[in-house]
């Protein structure tokens, strides 16, 4: 059986029908407050149920103690404050109880019901989920660029934000319909952001062998500079699936949703969202979510203990190589052999191969994988460029 | 969200138990939150019911036309 929503109730915000064409002729005539990418996804988002029970952005009873407890005032496990930040004059005039327009690219995209507007820390912010103030950690440096407050209260989705990837993006209502009909009782899901490797591939089909099915679901939207292009994402991973996985066993899908870099909290929350889907598992691998040094290899894995309410599983899969020994991937736990039979795959060692246009090894990384991401132009996000 | 708090009346009796079983198993603070702790559950499972026949029909057919089924 799939994974009961967090919360118990997969929240559905999406406005239909005829109260759709009206609230969107009312939205015109309503203060507007123009969001980024980024905020466009966590309102699609939240009106699909992805980050169930949240039914708008956090009122500030909530953001705080997200912020300091990693739950919401009704004590539910919630780790990444999920806000909307404005500009005073955005804001000028509105009074609780009011509705605002959330406008993405010139067009309405949301209504929101105002139940408080309310100023926050950014540095505070950053030491608490990022635990770091520096700004050369990417995550920080995206908040401490945010707006001066924030607006809470429910939101209701007018029009779905322009999705590139639509033939591969199922909301959690769907996938939680596939499940079923597969006749999936246990799911493991996989968050990655990255062109699949040999090491992930291992990983992947270690928990597939104790599940029924494996729920690949990458990030698509903002990435820091030097990440994979999301359609190489999406088209490395086509390619492994098609020749290395049973097509029953596998659902693929994308998650517009943005990497924050917050390590341990994000891993939480990734978790979160894929129980939303239906997933009643979560592989959680080395230094999930993580980014530079700022957060301990492992350190995710203490912090599932602090939940054990969370109402899914975290697998914790130990870093898979390749040992020449055994001949083949396999882990610290089960490979006997000393270091220097052992190759790490390492995602900056295929990161500069593939710069330099070389094929990485069979035993790295699959040569049809390798193909997509070798056949692509530019296959990682540069310093400065727009991302959708 | 936080929402408001309302009051509910339970019986004195019930009261009693309730406070008995918090002071030795702890884990919650109050009643108060014992009380909202288990209507959640309860209600939560009520409320996961979700999509009706038609709704999930319309699922399975996006589901089939793309390849998911």
């Amino acid at each position: 059986m799939v994974s009961r929503p967090h919360g118990g109730r997969l929240v559905d915000r999406v406005v239909r029908g005829r109260r759709r064409e009206r609230l969107l002729e009312e939205a015109l005539e309503l203060p507007r407050v123009e969001l980024d990418a980024g905020l466009a996804s966590d309102v699609a988002n939240i009106a699909h149920g992805v980050y169930s029970p949240l039914e708008g952005f956090l009122v500030q009873e909530d953001y705080e103690s997200v912020l300091y407890d990693m739950r919401l005032s009704s004590d539910i496990p919630w780790t990444i404050p999920i806000v909307l930040d404005v500009d005073p004059s955005q804001v000028a005039g509105v009074r609780e109880g009011d509705d605002l327009a959330l406008f993405y690219n010139g067009r309405p995209l949301a209504l929101m019901r105002v139940e408080e507007v309310y100023g926050w820390d950014r540095g505070e912010y950053a030491e608490r989920v990022f635990k770091t103030r520096d700004p050369r950690h990417p995550g920080v440096r995206k908040v401490m660029a945010r707006r001066e407050l924030l607006v809470g209260g429910p939101v209701d989705l007018l029009a779905e934000p322009p999705e590139p990837f639509e033939a591969v993006r199922l909301w959690p209502k769907e996938t939680r319909v596939l499940f079923e009909a597969r006749g999936w009782r246990t799911i493991a899901a996989f968050q990655t952001r990255n062109v699949p490797h040999t090491g992930h591939e291992y990983v992947q089909k270690a928990a597939l062998t104790f599940v029924d099915g494996l729920f690949i679901n990458p990030l698509v939207g903002w990435k820091k500079p030097g990440d994979y292009r999301d359609e190489v994402i999406v088209e490395a991973y086509k390619a492994l699936i098609k020749h290395y996985y049973p097509r029953d066993s596998v659902v693929f899908s994308v998650l517009r949703m943005e990497m924050r870099y917050a390590g341990p909290r994000e891993a939480i929350h990734h978790a979160i969202v894929r129980k939303n889907f239906g997933a009643t598992h979560f592989i959680v691998g080395r230094d999930h979510a993580g980014v530079g040094s700022y957060y301990g290899p492992y350190e995710a894995w203490d912090l599932f203990r602090e939940f054990p309410d969370l109402g899914i599983t975290p697998l914790f899969v130990r870093e898979a190589f390749y040992c020449r020994k055994c001949g083949q991937m396999v882990n610290e736990k089960i490979c006997p052999h000393p270091e220097e039979y052992r190759v790490r795959i390492s995602g900056t060692r295929l990161r500069e191969m593939i710069k330099r246009g070389e094929k990485p090894p069979e035993y790295m990384m699959r040569p049809e994988v390798a193909e997509v991401v070798l056949s692509h132009p530019n296959p990682f996000i540069e310093e400065g460029e727009a991302q959708g | 969200m936080a929402g408001d708090k309302v009051e509910v009346r339970i019986s004195r009796d019930l009261y009693e138990k309730a406070r008995e079983f918090i002071e030795e198993t702890g884990g919650f603070k109050s009643v108060d939150e014992l009380v909202e702790f288990l209507l959640q559950e309860v209600l939560s499972g009520e409320e996961e019911a979700g999509l009706t026949q038609e709704d999930e029909e319309k699922v399975k057919e996006r589901l089939r036309s793309l390849g998911y089924l």
